[in-house]
């Protein structure tokens, strides 16, 4: 039966309008942007009616900003590919890292494992100022600072909690007596956890790593204080276009759809497993 | 002997699953365990198999201690109650898993695969993914995978629960052959006493406690160590009555709806005890009115079940009676019956322990004929 009224559903209809134009309003506004100069952006009144142009993005991929006044060198396709390299890595670490540790945890009940789980879950509990002062200094003494090393290992904060406690959710989810009929069938655990519970986890496994991509990619405050210009990522290369001259917010626009394109990309592409992952981690904790 | 366990205690936590048990299995034997679910019958497998370690007690496989074993080198094969099929390989490639831990040939793999599963009936599947199987072929799968190994010892964990009555039935019959020809020691857990029976060379017997008797089919359902394991095996059950059995100058009895009737006189040791009489209602047996002893029955309901036809009356005293005959023979007038007792079948158990009592010596002679 059918209860939903005409009227009921036009109200609805304009509800959802209603919110979706308030989140998605300053995203649209930086689409325009991105095409504006600098003089159309801040005219007043605003109008969404102007001469779009390229410049902006011309200007990023060039890495040679020029204005009415002056020209200025951008590194930001640096940036991005200080982002790319720095949340590929940290992800394929923290995989590399967190996956064994997940089984571990979702398998064997040793002592002090709920403890050590928590602990390392815990990690996303403190604010990461929290941290940043010891870190700097113990980063500067260590020649640390300011490498990719670094960074990668700082991201492992972000990272690893997330990978952990996602993957072994899935690890729990698979029945422990389909692992028992493999080895019992003359395989070694380690066989037995490459053919059985990675391919069974992998949903989970991916879900987790294109999380863990996402999170790594829009961290700005780590990589804002332990890294200088050329190894910053995009989040953190914004900053450059504040500059003496005035606030360029046309490439500030351009440079930020730039950013968030693949992010953007890989969450609509796995969508689905995102979900999946996310609510199946939720459940199980 | 192919398997030997000492004095297995295994607890979870603070619940003791298994304490103290024993158990040997011979090669070639099939050994049934036989429980009702709780018994801790899957966790004895699982000890065996070695993916629960025992917190007491030794486990030897061919006379070598298992203790630190590790699954894979035991040379067993397991059938799981719920399959636990690998759900990203084909049927194929489930079967073929103990086959691939060592180093053969795909060709020689193939071809066990294929032989397996022709034995079985399943090869018009192989290439199906489990979620596509039904219950039996998954059953048949698993039971594929765990022969493929060819191991020595076979366990089997309730292969039968999960499928529907008509293949439970036709596997039951095709079961026994099976084992015979793959000549494993096999082990086979199951919670259907008619399963145990017709697959155990032996069964044991477990409950809370542990395994309560072993011993061959016949001995369990002729001898069972107490009216527990009376109640649990036969269909319709055993009818049991509150008797005290009387020494008199015609020999040992017990009374019936006031009806004396002659028992082994081996059992004299019990006269004025307190006993439990337990009669299968196959050895009651309808007779016409006025026989000698005849015990007078008020009839409540028939069924026909195919091959027997199983009568439900009542006593004088109001007690419930089962008798069971061959489908076909005559039966009871409407609304009352009389029954006479085959005095060789009968148990006395003691109704305080719930032991059965032996009869002594001098006289068993007789009812050791019968069994």
């Amino acid at each position: 039966m059918n209860t939903t009224s005409p009227l009921e559903r036009v109200l609805r209809g304009i509800a959802i309008t209603l919110v979706i134009l308030f989140f998605m309003f300053p995203i649209f506004w930086i689409v325009l942007m991105s095409f504006q100069t600098n003089a159309t952006i801040l005219q007043v009144p605003p109008s969404i009616f102007f001469e779009p142009t390229l410049q902006n993005y011309r200007g990023l991929i060039t890495g040679q900003l020029v204005t009415d006044t002056s020209s200025l060198e951008i590194k930001f396709m640096g940036n991005l590919f200080n982002s790319l390299f720095l949340s590929t890595t940290s992800v394929a670490v923290g995989l590399v890292l967190g996956v064994p540790a997940a089984y571990a945890f979702a398998r064997l009940k040793f002592r002090g494992s709920e403890d050590i789980a928590f602990t390392l879950l815990s990690f996303r509990f403190a604010p990461p100022l929290l941290v940043l002062l010891p870190l700097t200094i113990y980063f500067q003494q260590l020649g640390l600072a300011n490498t990719y090393g670094g960074l990668i290992w700082v991201y492992q904060l972000i990272v690893l909690p997330l990978i952990l406690w996602i993957v072994r959710g899935y690890f729990e989810d698979i029945p422990a007596d389909i692992e028992y009929a493999y080895r019992i069938a003359g395989h070694r655990w380690w066989t037995t956890f490459r053919k059985i519970a990675l391919p069974l986890a992998g949903p989970g496994i991916a879900a987790a790593a294109l999380l863990a991509f996402i999170f790594a990619w829009n961290n700005f405050i780590f990589a804002l204080v332990l890294a200088s210009a050329d190894k910053q990522p995009v989040t953190v290369g914004a900053l450059a276009f504040i500059t003496a001259s005035g606030v360029q917010y046309g490439q500030i626009a351009a440079g930020i759809i730039l950013s968030i394109a693949p992010t953007f990309a890989l969450a609509l592409y796995a969508q689905r497993y995102l979900v999946e992952g996310l609510s199946l981690g939720a459940v199980k904790g | 002997m192919t398997l030997a366990l000492e004095n297995i205690v295994k607890a979870f936590k603070k619940d003791v699953v298994l304490d103290g048990v024993s158990l040997s299995v011979d090669s070639g034997e099939t050994l049934v365990l036989f429980g009702p679910s709780g018994a801790g019958k899957t966790v004895l497998l699982r000890l065996i198999a070695g993916v629960i370690e025992p917190d007491e007690g030794t486990i030897t496989i061919q006379g070598r201690d298992m203790d630190g074993v590790e699954p894979e080198d035991r040379g067993i094969g397991m059938a799981f109650q719920n399959f636990a099929l690998f759900p990203h390989m084909d049927a194929t490639q489930n079967i073929a898993a103990p086959l691939t831990a060592r180093n053969m040939s795909k060709s020689a793999i193939t071809e066990t695969v294929n032989r397996i599963a022709r034995m079985l009936k399943i090869e018009h599947v192989l290439h199906h993914k489990p979620k596509e199987l039904s219950n039996g072929q998954k059953q048949r799968t698993a039971l594929a995978r765990a022969l493929a190994g060819e191991p020595d010892i076979l366990l089997l964990d309730d292969p039968l629960r999960n499928v529907d009555a008509k293949l439970r039935f036709e596997m039951r019959l095709e079961l026994p052959r099976l084992l015979k020809d793959q000549n494993a020691t096999v082990i086979y857990v199951t919670q259907d006493y008619k399963e145990a029976m017709a697959l155990g060379d032996r069964i044991a017997v477990m409950n809370a406690h542990g395994i309560e008797q072993t011993g061959t089919p016949s001995e369990i359902y002729l001898a069972p160590a107490n009216i527990e394991i009376a109640r649990l095996f036969g269909d319709p059950v055993i009818n049991l009555l509150d008797v005290i059995p009387e020494q008199t100058e015609g020999g040992m009895r017990i009374t019936l709806s006031g009806v004396p009737v002659p028992i082994d006189g081996g059992y004299g040791e019990v006269a004025g005890r307190a006993c439990i009489v337990g009669i299968r209602p196959e050895a009651l047996r309808f007779v016409a009115e006025g026989t000698a002893d005849a015990i007078p029955l008020t009839i409540e309901t028939e069924t026909p079940l195919n091959e027997k036809t199983v009568t439900l009356g009542l006593t004088k005293n109001g007690r419930e009676i089962m008798v069971s005959r061959p489908a076909g023979t005559p039966g009871p007038a409407e609304g009352t019956g009389f029954i006479a007792i085959d005095a060789t079948h009968v148990h006395l158990f003691d109704r305080a322990t719930g032991n059965r009592i032996v009869p002594t010596e001098r006289h068993t002679a007789r009812s050791q004929g019968a069994a």
